[in-house]
C-alpha cells in the first residue's frame, strides 16, 4: 500500500523580462516525475543544484502549486486524495498528516518560543486538549533523546544537532504518514550528523515511517534509505533499490555521481573522476538527453531523443537508450 | 632526540612555512575565548598538508592568522608564523604589522588563499579579468597588456572555457564551478609558493567538486606549491591530502601521513571521526559509530586533554587533569597519553 | 541512545528574547544613557508645572530682556541661596522704566516654596514648586535663563514647553505606527496588486516635498479652532508623511519572515493565518518596531519644532520648543539677548537621545542585522 504516489508532475516558473515583463520563457524546474512512496519506506531523491529535488519537495508539501501532474497520498489505508488540484483550504486537514524537517537547525525554531511550545505547536492547532499535550511533549522529547527540562528553554540554548532533534520532534508531533525531510543532516558536523542519522534510523524501526528523503550526500543517503531516485536537470534519470542503485548503477550519470564523491580511503584515490563539462542549466537544457554533452557513452540518438524510463531490472528504472548494452561502475 | 622516522621522509621537499605554538585568543567583554591552543604545523612545497576538524577546531583561524587575517576582537596572543625557515630570508610573519608592506606583499605574492565561496572572494563590481589583473599588477611590474595575456593564460590553465571572452564576464554570470576556478586563478594571479585553500568546495556540487579537487592536485603538481587543504570532509583528505593535520578545539591532535592515518588512526578522536562517516557501502540502515556530546564551545575548554569529556578510552585519573604532551614538529603522532606511550618505545628505553 | 545533557546555564537558557535582548541593551553605555536622559525629560513634561518656577504665561513689560541669573549659594560665608531683587531705572533715553538685577537686594531660594497656581497631573489644584523665592515683589523671581521680550521667563516656558513638544512626538508616532503596520503589513503579507497600489502610494507620497505640503495643510486650518484642535490637526499633518517609512520596513520584514522556515513549520503544522502573524511574525519584528519608533520620535519632534518655527504650527499661547525659537527669529534681538536661544539645547539633547537609544535598541535586538 503506498502512502504516496506521485505521476507526472511538472513544475515550470516563467521567466518575465522587460519592461512590460512579458513571459520570454520557462524554466522547467521539474519535469513528469513519477515515483511511489510505500508505506514504512524510505524513498531518497538525490541531486545536484537545478535537479528540482527541492521543487518537487516544496510541491508534495503544497507549498508551491504544480503545473501539472497528480499527487496522490494516502494517510489512512484504502482513502486516497490528490492533492494536486486541491485549494489551500481543502487540504488544511491534510496538513496535519506530511510534515517536514527542514535544513538549517537556526533557522527552523521560532526562536522567541520555548522549546515545549514548539514541539506542542502543531498539537495546539489541531485541537489537541493541554494535558494530552503535556505528555506528547514529553513522550516525543524523548522519543528524540532530550530530556524533559529542555522544555522551558528556548532555541538559542541548544546546539545545531539538538535543535535539529527538537525540529524532529515537533515533525512526529502529529503522527504523520508521510515525513520529507529536506537535507535535514547537511548543515551538521560529521559527529553530530552520525548522532542524527541514528536517530532517523531508530524512528525508522520503532514507527514504521514513511519519509521522502531529499538530499544530496551520497554517503547519507546510503545508510538511510530503501529505494534512490536520482534526478538531473527536473527529471529522474534512475530509481532502484539503494543496494541495486550504488553496486550496479545502469544509468551514467548515476556512475558518474558515484565516481565523483571522495571515498574516504586513500587507497581508492584513482577511483574519483569528475565527468567534464557543466551542470545543464534547467532554463536551457540541451537537446535530447540532458546529459548527453558530459556522458562518456553518448550517442546520436542521445542527441536527438528523450529518453524513457524503463524497468530494466526488477524495480529498477532508468531513462538511458543505450541501458541494456552498458556495464556501469558501482561502489560497492 | 634521535627519532627513528616511521614516515615518508618529508625533508627532502623544500620547507615552505612553519608554524609553532601559535595561539589566538578573541577578546569579548564576557571573557576571552582561546580559538588557537599552541599549533604547530609544516609546509613543504609540493606537498599537500590537510587540515580536518569540526566547527570549532580552528582551522579556518590557522590560515587567516597565517595571513594576519584576524581582525579585533582577535589577535595573536603567541606563536610564530616562519616563512622561509631556516634560510636567511626567514620571516616571522606574527610579528608583522599586518598592514604593513612586507605582509601585504606575502598575501597574494607568496601566499595565495582560496576562499570558501567564491561570491565572497570576488567583487560583484568588476570583471573577472580586472580583478586578477589588479591582483598581478600589485605583485609585479606589468602593463596592463602584458598582464590581461598572462590572465587570460591562467583562465585558461585553470579549465576556464573560452578565456578570451570570459575574462570580462562579471563574477554573477558563471557559475558556481566556474567562479571557483576563477577563485583559484586570482589566487594563483601573483604565483605564489604557498596555497592555502579555505574549503575550497564545501559549496559546490559533488561532480564540480571532483572537477575542482582535480584541478588543484594538477596545478599543485605541475607549479609545485604547497597547498594547506582546509577541509571537513575526510573524503577529501583522502583523495588530495599526503599529510594529514587533525585539530579539535584549537588543537592538533594528531598528524600523520595519509596512508597512514586511515589505516591506523592513533587518537581516539581520529578514530571515532572516521568510524562516523557515511560509508557508500554501508548494509542499508547500518547504523553509525558516533561520538556522544557535541563539541564544547571554545570559551568553556575542559581542564586537561579538550577531548576528554567524550573521549570512550580515557584514563581516569590523568585525562581529566593533564594536557596530553604535544605532537613534536614534524613528527608523526598523537596528541594522546595512549599514544605517547606507543610511538615512543626508545624514549621509555633511553630514559629507564 | 546517548543521553543529552543539558549545560546548566539555566538562566541564560530559559531566558526569553525579550530578556536577552535587554542584556544586550544594558552593556551599551551612550545608549543607556541616552535612555535615562530621555526618561528623564518625560518626567519633566509630567511634571513641568512643578519644576518651573515663574508662571510661564505671565508677562511683564518691565522685566524684558533680563539676562540669566545665578543662584548665588553662600551669603558673606554662610549658606543661604539667594538670586538678585530687580530694581527700575529710568532709561534717560526713552524715559521708560527698564528693570535690571540688583545684587544688593537678596531674595533667599527655597524648595518647594509657593509659586503660580496650577494643576498637577491636570487634576491636583496646588500652587508648590520645587524652588523659588521667598517674599520680593510681584516682578522679582528666579530667572535662570533670562526672559524674554514680554518678560516671561524662559526657564519655565522651556519646562512647560517639554509637555507638548515630547507629547506631540508620542501622538504622531502612535498614528503613524497604527496606519504604517496595517498598510505594511497587507502589503508584504498579501502582495500582488494590492502590494503594488499601496507602495506607489507612497512613493507619491513620499515624493511630496514636504514643507510646501505641511505649509498648504496648515494653512487651511480655520483660525477658529482652539489650541487643542490646532495640535491634534498638526499632529495629524506630520504623520501623513512618516507613516510611509514605518510601512515599508513593515513590509519588508513581513516579506523576509514569510519565507523563514519556522513560518513554513507553522504553516504546515496547519495553523491559521492569524496564528501566524500574532504569533510568529508579529513578536519577530516587534524589536525593530520599537527602535523604528524612536528613531521616528526625534524626526516628529523636529518637524513640530520647525513648523513651529515657521509660523505654520502651532501658536501662541500655547508653549512649544518651536514657538519659543519664534523669538529667536530676529538677529538684531539675538544679538542683545543671546540667551533666546537656549530653546535650542534641548532639542538638539532629546535628539540626540532619541537616536542613539534607537540605535541601541537596534543593535541589541537584532545584533547581526
Amino acid at each position: 500500500m503506498n502512502v504516496l504516489e506521485v505521476d507526472n508532475l511538472s513544475k515550470e516558473f516563467p521567466i518575465k523580462s522587460g519592461l512590460l515583463q512579458r513571459e520570454t520563457g520557462r524554466v522547467r524546474a521539474v519535469q513528469d516525475v513519477s515515483f511511489t512512496i510505500g508505506r514504512g519506506e524510505t524513498l531518497a531523491l538525490v541531486g545536484e543544484s537545478g535537479c528540482g529535488k527541492t521543487t518537487v519537495s516544496r510541491c508534495i508539501l503544497r507549498a508551491l502549486p504544480p503545473t501539472r501532474g497528480s499527487i496522490r497520498f494516502s494517510h489512512a489505508p484504502g482513502s486516497s486524495i490528490d492533492m494536486a488540484p486541491l485549494s489551500r483550504r481543502a487540504l488544511r486537514p491534510l496538513r496535519r498528516h506530511i510534515q517536514m524537517i527542514f535544513q538549517d537547525p537556526y533557522a527552523s525554531l521560532n526562536p522567541r518560543m520555548m522549546v515545549g511550545d514548539i514541539i506542542a505547536e502543531p498539537l495546539l492547532v489541531n485541537g489537541v486538549a493541554a494535558a494530552q499535550r503535556q505528555a506528547r511533549v514529553r513522550e516525543l522529547l524523548d522519543l528524540v533523546g532530550l530530556p524533559a527540562a529542555a522544555r522551558t528553554r528556548f532555541p538559542h540554548a541548544f546546539s545545531g544537532g539538538q535543535r535539529q532533534r527538537i525540529g524532529i520532534a515537533r515533525a512526529l508531533a502529529l503522527d504523520p504518514s508521510l515525513v520529507v525531510a529536506d537535507e535535514p543532516v547537511s548543515a551538521l558536523d560529521v559527529s553530530v550528523q552520525a548522532q542524527i542519522i541514528n536517530l532517523l534510523l531508530d524512528l525508522q524501526d520503532r514507527l514504521g515511517l514513511s519519509m521522502l528523503f531529499v538530499a544530496h550526500d551520497l554517503g547519507v543517503v546510503r545508510h538511510v534509505s530503501d529505494r534512490v531516485a536520482v534526478m538531473y536537470v527536473g527529471r529522474i534519470v534512475e530509481t532502484a533499490p539503494t543496494t541495486a542503485l550504488y553496486s550496479t548503477p545502469r544509468h551514467p550519470y548515476t556512475e558518474a555521481l558515484l565516481a565523483a564523491v571522495p571515498k574516504a580511503d586513500p587507497a581508492l584515490r584513482d577511483q574519483v573522476s569528475a565527468p567534464r563539462g557543466e551542470i545543464a542549466d534547467p532554463a536551457n537544457p540541451p537537446p535530447g538527453c540532458a546529459f548527453h554533452p558530459r556522458c562518456p557513452y553518448a550517442v546520436e540518438r542521445c542527441r536527438a531523443e528523450l529518453p524513457q524510463l524503463q524497468e530494466i531490472a526488477p524495480a529498477h528504472w532508468s531513462a538511458c537508450h543505450r541501458t541494456a548494452e552498458l556495464l556501469l561502475r558501482g561502489v560497492a | 632526540m634521535p627519532q627513528t622516522p616511521m614516515v615518508e621522509p618529508v625533508t627532502s621537499a623544500r620547507h615552505a612555512l612553519s608554524v609553532r605554538d601559535l595561539v589566538v585568543d578573541f577578546v569579548q567583554d564576557t571573557g576571552a575565548v582561546r580559538a588557537l591552543d599552541g599549533v604547530g604545523l609544516d609546509l613543504h612545497a609540493g606537498r599537500v598538508l590537510g587540515v580536518v576538524g569540526e566547527s570549532g577546531c580552528g582551522k579556518s583561524v590557522t590560515a587567516r592568522a597565517i595571513l594576519r587575517l584576524i581582525d579585533r576582537p582577535g589577535r595573536i596572543a603567541s606563536g610564530r608564523v616562519l616563512l622561509d625557515p631556516d634560510t636567511p630570508a626567514q620571516q616571522d610573519l606574527a610579528a608583522l604589522d599586518p598592514e604593513g608592506k612586507a605582509m601585504r606583499a606575502v598575501r597574494g605574492g607568496r601566499i595565495g588563499l582560496i576562499f570558501q565561496e567564491p561570491m565572497t572572494a570576488l567583487s560583484v563590481h568588476y570583471t573577472v579579468g580586472n580583478q586578477i589583473i589588479e591582483a598581478m599588477r600589485a605583485h609585479s611590474d606589468m602593463s596592463k597588456a602584458e598582464a590581461r595575456q598572462r590572465v587570460v593564460a591562467l583562465l585558461h590553465e585553470v579549465g576556464i572555457p573560452r578565456p578570451e571572452t570570459r575574462i570580462d564576464a562579471y563574477p554573477f554570470q558563471l557559475s558556481g564551478g566556474l567562479r571557483q576556478r576563477v577563485g583559484i586563478a586570482l589566487a594563483l594571479a601573483a604565483d605564489p609558493q604557498i596555497l592555502i585553500a579555505d574549503e575550497p568546495t564545501t559549496a559546490l556540487d559533488v561532480t564540480t567538486q571532483a572537477q575542482i579537487l582535480a584541478l588543484l592536485r594538477r596545478l599543485q603538481r605541475t607549479k609545485g606549491v604547497a597547498l594547506m587543504l582546509i577541509t571537513h570532509d575526510m573524503g577529501v583528505i583522502a583523495q588530495m591530502a599526503d599529510d594529514v593535520a587533525v585539530m579539535y578545539l584549537g588543537r592538533m591532535v594528531e598528524f600523520a601521513p595519509v596512508t597512514q592515518l586511515f589505516a591506523a588512526p592513533q587518537h581516539p578522536y581520529t578514530r571515532a571521526l572516521l568510524r562516523s562517516v557515511p560509508n557508500l557501502r554501508a548494509m542499508p540502515r547500518e547504523r553509525l559509530a558516533t561520538i556522544g556530546g557535541a563539541v564544547p564551545h571554545p570559551g568553556a575548554r575542559p581542564v586537561g586533554c579538550p577531548f576528554h569529556p567524550r573521549c570512550p578510552e580515557i584514563i581516569k585519573g590523568r585525562c581529566e587533569t593533564q594536557a596530553p604532551p604535544e605532537i613534536p614538529p614534524g613528527e608523526r603522532g598523537a596528541s594522546c597519553f595512549h599514544a605517547t606511550v606507543a610511538t615512543m618505545p626508545s624514549d621509555a628505553e633511553a630514559t629507564a | 541512545m546517548t543521553a543529552i545533557v543539558l549545560t546548566s546555564d539555566d538562566r541564560l537558557a530559559e531566558a526569553t528574547q525579550l530578556q536577552l535582548t535587554w542584556w544586550r541593551f544594558r552593556r551599551h553605555r551612550l545608549a543607556v544613557v541616552s535612555l535615562v536622559i530621555v526618561v528623564l525629560f518625560y518626567l519633566g513634561a509630567v511634571f513641568a508645572d512643578f519644576l518651573a518656577v515663574v508662571d510661564p504665561h505671565a508677562t511683564d513689560a518691565r522685566r524684558s530682556f533680563i539676562p540669566p541669573q545665578m543662584i548665588s549659594l553662600f551669603d558673606n560665608g554662610a549658606f543661604l541661596p539667594h538670586v538678585g531683587g530687580l530694581k527700575g531705572v529710568r532709561d534717560p533715553k526713552t524715559f521708560k522704566l527698564v528693570y535690571t538685577p540688583d545684587p544688593a537686594r537678596k531674595l533667599p531660594v527655597a524648595l518647594f516654596v509657593r509659586g503660580y497656581p496650577y494643576n498637577l497631573f491636570g487634576l491636583i489644584p496646588t500652587d508648590r514648586h520645587l524652588i523659588g523665592i521667598v517674599g520680593g515683589q510681584g516682578v522679582d523671581g528666579i530667572f535662570l535663563l533670562g526672559t524674554d521680550q514680554l518678560g516671561r521667563d524662559l526657564f519655565s516656558r522651556l519646562i512647560v514647553a517639554t509637555r507638548i513638544s515630547l507629547s506631540i512626538g508620542l501622538a504622531g508616532v502612535v498614528f503613524s505606527l497604527m496606519l504604517g503596520i496595517l498598510l505594511g503589513g497587507i502589503s508584504g503579507l498579501y502582495g500582488g496588486t494590492l502590494d503594488t497600489l499601496i507602495q506607489r502610494a507612497i512613493e507619491v507620497v513620499r515624493s511630496i516635498p514636504t514643507i510646501p505640503l505641511w505649509m498648504g495643510l496648515a494653512a487651511a486650518l480655520p483660525n477658529t479652532w482652539s489650541v487643542t484642535q490646532v495640535y491634534f490637526a498638526i499632529t495629524l499633518i506630520i504623520s501623513l508623511v512618516s507613516w510611509t517609512e514605518l510601512a515599508r520596513v513593515t513590509r519588508g520584514r513581513f516579506l523576509a519572515l514569510r519565507e523563514e522556515d519556522f513560518v513554513i513549520a507553522a504553516e504546515l503544522a496547519g495553523a491559521s493565518q492569524l496564528r501566524i502573524i500574532l504569533r510568529h511574525m508579529l513578536p519577530s519584528f516587534a524589536s525593530h518596531i520599537i527602535a523604528a519608533t524612536s528613531l521616528a520620535l526625534p524626526v516628529m519632534i523636529v518637524s513640530e519644532t520647525s513648523l513651529s518655527f515657521l509660523g505654520l504650527g502651532l501658536r501662541p499661547p500655547a508653549i512649544s520648543w518651536g514657538i519659543l525659537l519664534q523669538d529667536a527669529q530676529n538677529v538684531q534681538v539675538l544679538a542683545g539677548a543671546p540667551w533666546l536661544l537656549s530653546a535650542a539645547v534641548p532639542v538638539i539633547l532629546v535628539i540626540l537621545a532619541f537616536n542613539f537609544l534607537g540605535d541601541g535598541v537596534r543593535d541589541a535586538a537584532d545584533p547581526y542585522g
